[in-house]
């Protein structure tokens, strides 16, 4: 089996997680869109970790991963936080900022 | 010696900044520092006269670098000056003159609450007028051109609280800013032939130039005469400047500063010299501006504006002469250091007479002055016969001069202009004559009503009718306005003849200036003799008509001539029709194609955007979505084109 | 991709067979995710797709990545992910009826756009065969991560660690609410009551003792009208409460006269059925009237409890 069968099963993932990106209204399944993307770009990383026999691939996998855990943590704060002001979770009614 | 120089122009900028910055501490002794920084600075000129007497003549000018002003690659102007025979005689004159009204202003503006202000100004005017005269290029020669157009301004002004003189002084300043445009422009013509505008450059290569820039050159320094030194056609403005005080009156408007457009002519005499259409057209305006002063000078009424006629047409005069070339430009400086003297004299017994009498400045309404005012009649009367041409005194030798110089000119030309020249000689003992009948003799006719008549609706009532003053109760002035006039009318008598002594003048202006020897086509006695003839007739003729006759004191209506003189000869009435109401014509179809086209384009295409923006704002609609959706778009374009660029 | 190519790739029948089986399932986690109306069951699709992942991980060699994954991704994010749905509110189904002109089509054509150049770049690059790691992996695979993560990429890690304590404080940082105003004392709160004419005192019992001892039946006041407020909210609003019918009402008189003909004394005669049930019919418009539309959720909830 060819490593490009990962890398095709990752492209789709990441066209899905962008797709639910641009669909969603909810903020939090937005986010989890992201993280979706997010997912599909490591399983690229580790599939080709795997191809080039060195580990290089897994560590920027890693990094990917806290990355996206400080990102959760501060972006689930900042959708708390709107959540109180505007009590809602939707990304369209934190459109103030426009003309 | 040469850093002195600075020290002339230095002392009464002083003096202004102190006396204008200074407030109302100075008021009780700023007239005191005004006049006594325009007497140190007429010292310092004396001092530096003489050092300059004690040299050759070819090597008396000195010239003074202070500093680099513009230092720009290709293009250089100085702050320096040059002190020749030329500027030295103006130094002396303006300072010495200066310093003499500035003692006058302390008498005659004893009961003005802006004295201070007033000597402020008019040490700014000797600071202006003496960097005019001692710049050593046409850049700072413009400096103090605009300078002492600005004080000119200032001082006409003076009475702002009075309409007419508000008025008169934006006259004055308007009409000059022309003249001012034409010496902007020939300073422009020179850097582009020349590469420079200081004066030795400028005049050493005026010879290599080609006729017709000279010839352009010159024409634009005569507009910027004209226009300073009230010539046709730029003349309108002198006679409205007399609202300003006697004093600036006599000091600015008659003596020193309406004769810079003299001085401009002979300091670039070689670019005249190199232009001869541009040296007739300098004739002409003289002679044009000779006769119409003359006449002007005849039907006017008031006092100052009958001088302020007489100023033209002497400056008419001079710039006759210094249109004729080296012939004359020797005796057009003359003329205009005798001329200062006895006109400065005039104006400041005019100034004395008003003093005396009110202010009142009607001619009518004096009358009988001599036993009142003596010491004021004789001055005035001394600077009458100088200005007339009474042999002997200093008119008479300079203002014969240049009658021969006209003749001189040879041809046609030279007939036309000294007969004109002569004409005007008799006018000028005409109206000269009215003005000292009318003013030191006859009954005393300041006591007699007068109301305006059904045949003269344009009359004004007097003063005393006006029921502004008391009935006036005419009394000699003070000696601190008397010493002044004495001073001037000593100059005014002995002036010329000093000047005449074994040529003295012109062998003095000589390096600077040139000399030839003018070829009458008769012989010098000839025309000595037709101007004394010139002279009888006028003076004749105005004792006909008002010594042996009493004066009316309501103006006869007169003839066509009379009325229109009484009116500038329809000068305001021309400027009037074709420059205001064209003007106003050409001004309101640029508005309206302002309005209609150049607004209408730029509105259109700011509308254009205006739209075009409303539309593309919608883009901008605040959902995070329709963000991410440009944002993925572009990205993928982006891949596309990474792609495409693989593939090609 | 030649045969050749294809020989030299080819791994085991197991892991493609693995990789077609759970790869299918992760896209429908995918979809699932992104299509479900519920956001808890996106979460829970998430983290299915999360898992299969992780299965490829391990498949891949990335052990430490694969449990990695397990343990802090399906673990801890989907589950802070869970905790915030909680918090905003778990209820809610999205609407999917769009709401932007246009986004879905933009939104489509872009996904779609991005999906074909991915897939189309993916096919034109030149994707050799795996090497596989274990070489890489010969002491272990965690130790081999170790020693790169603490040597080679020594500085980044530190960074990464300076970014979470960031992003830890941060986050403390903006849910942190500031107290703006005092807080209430008790005596406070006991005036505010007070004065916006609540009922103070414990509402009456419902059910009346002896005969209808039963929440679904409101008490009777001492004129013999029902309570309204004795019964339950949610029962009332269900439709399950049982009216004290004019039969009721007349037995309930009879006994009552009964009692005092037994007692000797005369009974109080009143209408036995119709002042009651005009009284009923008085008192709920007033009822009504009293309760606030949207209700008071702290009443009602004690009478649920109290209902069940």
């Amino acid at each position: 089996m060819s490593p490009a069968n990962y890398v095709y099963l990752a492209a789709l993932l990441f066209t899905i997680g962008a797709a639910g990106v641009l669909l969603r209204r909810n903020a939090i399944v937005v986010f989890m869109c992201v993280e979706l993307m997010l997912n599909a770009a490591n399983l690229t990383l580790i599939a080709f970790s795997r191809m080039h026999g060195n580990l290089d691939g897994q560590i920027m996998a890693f990094f990917v991963m806290v990355v996206a855990a400080a990102e959760v943590v501060v972006g689930l704060a900042i959708i708390v936080m709107l959540y109180r002001s505007r009590h809602s979770a939707s990304v369209d009614d934190a459109n103030l900022m426009k003309l | 010696m040469e850093s002195l120089i600075g020290v002339l122009v230095g002392a009464p900028l002083l003096g202004a900044a102190v006396l204008l910055c200074g407030g109302k501490a100075l008021d009780r002794a700023g007239h005191w520092l005004g006049t006594l920084l325009a007497a140190a600075s007429f010292v310092v000129g004396a001092v530096l006269f003489f050092g300059m007497l004690g040299r050759a003549g070819d090597d008396r000018a000195m010239h003074s670098h202070l500093w680099s002003w513009i230092p720009v690659d290709g293009f250089r102007a100085d702050v320096a000056f040059q002190l020749d025979q030329l500027s030295m005689t103006f130094v002396l004159l303006i300072t010495g003159v200066g310093t003499l009204i500035h003692v006058y202003s302390i008498g005659y503006m004893e009961h003005d609450e802006r004295r201070r202000r007033f000597f402020g100004y008019l040490n700014l005017f000797l600071a202006a007028m003496l960097l005019l005269v001692l710049a050593d290029n046409f850049l700072l020669l413009y400096v103090g051109w605009e300078g002492v157009g600005l004080a000119s301004y200032l001082l006409i002004g003076f009475w702002q609280h009075k309409p007419s003189a508000a008025t008169a002084a934006k006259k004055a300043f308007l009409v000059n800013r022309v003249g001012d445009a034409g010496l902007a422009i020939a300073i422009f013509l020179m850097f582009t032939t020349f590469g420079s505008f200081a004066f030795a450059p400028v005049l050493a290569n005026a010879g290599d130039a080609s006729e017709g820039k000279l010839t352009a050159i010159g024409l634009m320094l005569l507009l910027a005469a004209c226009g300073k030194s009230a010539q046709v056609p730029l003349q309108s403005w002198l006679g409205d400047a007399m609202e300003g005080p006697t004093p600036v009156s006599a000091l600015i408007h008659a003596a020193t500063m309406v004769t810079a457009g003299v001085y401009l002519i002979t300091r670039s005499g070689a670019i005249f010299n190199g232009a001869p259409d541009a040296q007739l057209a300098v004739v002409v305006v003289g002679a044009v501006t000779l006769l119409f002063g003359a006449i002007v000078g005849c039907a006017k009424d008031d006092i100052k504006k009958a001088l302020a006629g007489s100023t033209m047409s002497q400056i008419g005069y001079m710039i006759l002469a210094a249109g004729l070339g080296p012939v004359g430009y020797a005796f057009a400086i003359m003329h205009l250091v005798t001329h200062g003297f006895f006109k400065a004299g005039l104006f400041l017994g005019a100034g004395s007479v008003m003093h005396g009498m009110n202010d009142e400045v009607d001619m009518r309404r004096y009358g009988g002055l001599r036993k009142y005012m003596p010491v004021t009649f004789v001055t005035f009367g001394l600077g009458y016969l100088a200005i007339i041409g009474f042999p002997g005194l200093s008119g008479f030798f300079s203002k014969d001069q240049i009658i021969e110089a006209a003749f001189g000119k040879g041809g046609t030309q030279g007939w036309i202009l000294g007969g004109v020249a002569l004409l005007g000689a008799a006018i000028t003992a005409y109206y000269m004559t009215r003005v000292m009948i009318m003013t030191f003799f006859g009954e005393e006719r300041w006591r007699t009503e007068r109301t305006p008549s059904p045949d003269r609706p344009d009359v004004e009532p007097a003063a005393s009718v006006r029921g502004e003053h008391a009935e006036p109760h005419p009394h000699e002035s003070p000696g601190v306005m008397t010493i002044p006039m004495i001073v001037l009318a000593i100059g005014s008598v002995a002036a010329g003849a000093v000047f005449k002594l074994g040529d003295s003048f012109v062998n003095w202006l000589e390096p600077v200036t040139q000399f030839e020897h003018g070829h009458p086509p008769v012989s010098a006695t000839v025309v000595t003799t037709a101007t004394i003839v010139a002279l009888v007739i006028g003076v004749g003729a105005a004792w006909l008509q008002y010594g042996r006759r009493p004066v009316p004191a309501v103006a006869p209506r007169g003839n066509l001539l009379t009325r229109a003189a009484r009116r500038d000869l329809l000068q305001d009435d021309f400027n009037h029709a074709v420059l205001v109401t064209g003007g106003t014509h050409l001004t309101r179809s640029l508005v309206y194609t302002d309005n209609k086209v150049v607004d209408g384009a730029v509105n259109g295409t700011a509308a254009a955007f205006g739209g075009l923006s409303g539309r593309l704002r919608r883009v901008q609609n605040g959902f995070a979505r329709t963000y991410a959706v440009s944002m993925f778009g572009g990205a993928a374009v982006l891949i596309a084109a990474t792609l495409l660029m693989r593939a090609v | 991709m030649n045969p050749t190519q294809l020989a030299v790739a080819a791994t085991s029948t197991g892991e493609a067979v693995q990789f077609w089986v759970l790869g299918t399932v992760a896209v429908l986690g995918g979809l699932g995710t992104v299509l479900i109306r519920r956001a808890v069951h996106s979460a829970l699709c998430l983290a299915g797709t999360m898992i299969i992942l992780a299965m490829f991980y391990l498949a891949n060699g990335a052990y430490f990545l694969g449990v990695v994954q397990i343990v802090v991704y399906t673990g801890a994010v989907m589950m802070l992910f869970l905790f915030v749905l909680m918090l905003v509110g778990v209820s809610a189904a999205d609407s999917l009826k769009e709401t932007l002109k246009g986004q879905r089509w933009l939104a489509a054509c872009c996904a779609l756009g991005l999906g074909i150049l991915l897939i189309t770049g993916i096919g034109q690059a030149s994707v050799g065969s795996f090497t596989g790691l274990g070489a890489a992996n010969a002491g272990g695979n965690v130790p081999a991560l170790a020693e790169l993560l603490f040597t080679k990429y020594v500085v980044a890690f530190e960074v990464i660690g300076a970014l979470l304590t960031v992003a830890a404080v941060g986050a403390t940082l903006l849910t942190h609410r500031e107290r703006v105003e005092k807080s209430k004392s008790q005596r406070e709160q006991a005036e505010e009551r007070v004065r916006a004419g609540k009922q103070l005192p414990p509402l009456p019992a419902p059910g009346v003792y002896a005969r209808h001892n039963a929440v679904d039946r409101p008490g009777l006041l001492p004129d013999g009208t029902p309570a309204e407020s004795s019964v339950s909210h949610t029962l009332r609003s269900r439709g399950q409460i049982r009216e004290v019918s004019a039969e009721q009402m007349a037995s309930l008189a009879a006994l009552e006269q009964r009692t005092a003909e037994y007692h000797g004394q005369p009974s109080p005669r009143r209408g036995p059925a119709e002042p009651s049930r005009r009284a009923i019919e008085r008192a709920r418009p007033q009822d009504a009237g009293e309760e606030p539309a949207d209700g008071d959720g702290g009443r009602d909830s004690e009478r649920e409890e109290a209902a069940k």
